[in-house]
């Protein structure tokens, strides 16, 4: 699917190519962009930057692929992260995943059919005092238990 | 020994966090906060500074613990390329959330700590390299950056002391290897977070081939406090080398988890039962990692142990980034440690051998024992493996996950051998 960034991040592409000393360092940042205008890091998203900087599609996509937040596959509207790493599990997070595989009947690394939801684990999110945390797109959310998870994917399931 | 006095300290780095939108530069300006800028500026030249620095005994807060002013002193005086700061905001070390609290809470602390460090090192630009997932954090700093200029302590000759200067936020992606500032420079130029091979070093050919200085955030942050109320203010808290207030981040099944400031030096006995009120009910110590996930394991034995650099390093521990996990009898050592050495092996960037195949190694050997199909020489097998990693690599990924797994082995053997024997947790 061709892929077009807005006219605001066209803008803000032009912005960021002033200020740094180098094309290739507005890399990551055109690729944030991308993947808020488009979902996820889509092939066309990284032939689209290629051409914005002059820089080969390969040499972007090499780049997207090193970083976990740039994600390669099309993801839910609501991208669930949970975090596994320590702090998180000694605090419960291992319940936490099961839960929502259960409420959302989806597998880690999954998307519900109605691609709303997708469910991954991720490593320290740096919010360890209020664990067992999630990312729910760009948004923390902490100290998690059941009624509070069953809160927070009714009310986006409401939203839609 | 410390007394009980010393344990006490005003706030300094989180004085004003509990004030109403504590972000805002009127808020921050209320409290004193821009003075020092002023002060440095006007009544001393960036070598002083550096002096100032070097004396006040400050050490990196990352987790390395290198002196401050040293590492300033490290770049070069004249300079035909433009030089640069990098406050590195990739905090990324689990168990580690403190500096997420100074980003969001009291980010104009952190810039007029990056204009004094600027101006000491002579740096034409700075960057905060955060990472991606601080979206608040990241936003706040431009809020703060924006407001900073409109009030002249940011741009064209600040306070008329002919110094230019400009902050840019630069957000990472989800790669706890660019927390290794090599790395981090890499990354920052638009390339995979590989870490590079020094020499030469960041002073000499840091990000974009410039003079480059990386400090981390709570680092910068103490900058302004030594410029304002001086040396021997400083070193007034905490025991010799080890001097300045502390951000201890607290997790695990403690009544009140969270970031706490310290006087450096006080006991974890403290920590723990004192300022979290000790462990939620019905939960028992087990085991403490005192300076995040990389630091050695500690006992209920080491509680009376003072965090700061030296008391830890001689305890066979770290203090690192200071943060303080805490273990309970509910959860298994071995659980434990397979979970950071997973965490290690998927951050490995894998560009070294010793790291990419080590610790790949070093995973499936503590997989096997987790679910049951482990063998008893697997334990000198992975002290072994360790072994031949250490020192082996690039950049200090794989040595960092070789701690967890020598003290565990260390000090709680028997919860291995009942995993190997039992082919069961004990727990």
């Amino acid at each position: 699917m061709e892929f077009e960034f807005s006219e605001k991040g066209k803008a803000e592409i032009e912005r960021l190519i002033e200020i740094y000393p180098s094309k290739e360092a507005v890399i990551i940042p055109a690729l944030h962009i991308g993947q808020n205008e488009n979902g996820w890091v889509s092939n066309e998203v990284c032939m689209t930057i290629s051409e914005l900087l002059d820089i080969p599609a390969a040499k972007i996509e090499g780049v997207a692929s090193f970083y976990t937040m740039f994600s390669r596959k099309p993801k839910g509207k609501y991208w669930l992260m949970v975090c596994k790493n320590i702090s998180c599990s000694i605090m419960g997070s291992e319940h936490i995943i099961n839960y929502l595989e259960q409420l959302l009947r989806i597998k880690v690394g999954e998307t519900t059919k109605d691609q709303l939801f997708t469910l991954d684990v991720v490593e320290c999110l740096g919010s360890c005092g209020t664990a067992p945390v999630m990312m729910i797109n760009d948004k923390y959310y902490e100290n998690l238990n059941e009624p509070k998870i069953e809160q927070i994917i009714n009310e986006l399931r409401e939203k839609g | 020994m410390n007394s009980g006095k010393k344990d006490k300290m005003e706030k300094v780095l989180l004085k004003n966090i509990d004030k109403p939108n504590s972000y805002n530069i009127e808020t921050y300006m209320s409290s004193g906060g821009y003075k020092a800028i002023e002060k440095a500026l006007k009544e001393y030249s960036p070598d002083q500074i550096i002096d100032i620095v070097k004396k006040s005994n400050l050490r990196g807060r990352g987790g390395a613990g290198f002196p401050t002013g040293v590492k300033w002193s490290f770049m070069p005086k004249k300079s035909d390329k433009p030089k640069y700061l990098i406050c590195n905001a990739d905090e990324g070390e689990p168990g580690t959330f403190k500096d997420r609290i100074l980003l969001e809470l009291d980010p104009h602390m952190l810039i007029e700590g990056m204009i004094i460090s600027a101006f000491a090192i002579g740096a034409r630009y700075s960057f905060i390299y955060i990472r991606g997932e601080f979206m608040l954090g990241g936003k706040r700093c431009e809020t703060a950056i924006q407001e900073a200029k409109e009030k002249g302590f940011l741009g064209e000759n600040i306070l008329e002391s002919g110094f230019n200067h400009e902050i840019y936020v630069h957000y990472g992606a989800g790669a706890y290897i660019c927390g290794e500032e090599t790395s981090l420079m890499n990354s920052l130029e638009g390339k995979r977070g590989y870490p590079r091979i020094r020499p030469p070093f960041p002073a000499a050919y840091g990000v974009f081939g410039n003079p480059t200085t990386v400090n981390n955030v709570e680092t910068l942050a103490n900058v302004p406090h030594i410029i304002e109320k001086g040396v021997d203010w400083y070193l007034s808290i905490g025991p010799e080398k080890n001097n300045g207030p502390k951000l201890l981040s607290v997790s695990g099944p403690v009544k009140k988890p969270g970031v706490y400031e310290v006087p450096m030096g006080i006991p974890l006995r403290k920590v723990i039962f004192d300022l979290c009120g000790g462990m939620l009910s019905g939960k028992i110590l087990k085991a403490i990692i005192p300076g995040g996930s990389s630091t050695p394991m500690l006992t209920m034995d080491d509680l009376d142990v003072h965090m700061d650099f030296d008391s830890l390093a001689k305890a066979g521990s770290m203090l690192g980034s200071g943060g303080v996990i805490v273990i309970d009898d509910s959860f298994c050592i071995v659980r434990a440690v397979k979970i950071l050495t997973d965490f290690y092996k998927h951050e490995s960037c894998g560009q070294c051998t010793p790291c990419r195949e080590g610790l790949g190694w070093l995973k499936r050997i503590m997989d096997r024992i987790e679910n049951g199909e482990g063998r008893e020489e697997d334990l000198d097998l992975l002290l072994d493996i360790c072994k031949d990693i250490e020192g082996h690599t690039i950049c200090p990924l794989a040595d960092a996950a070789i701690p967890p797994i020598r003290s565990s082995i260390e000090k709680f053997r028997d919860e291995y051998l009942y995993h190997i024997r039992e082919k069961e947790c004990m727990i």
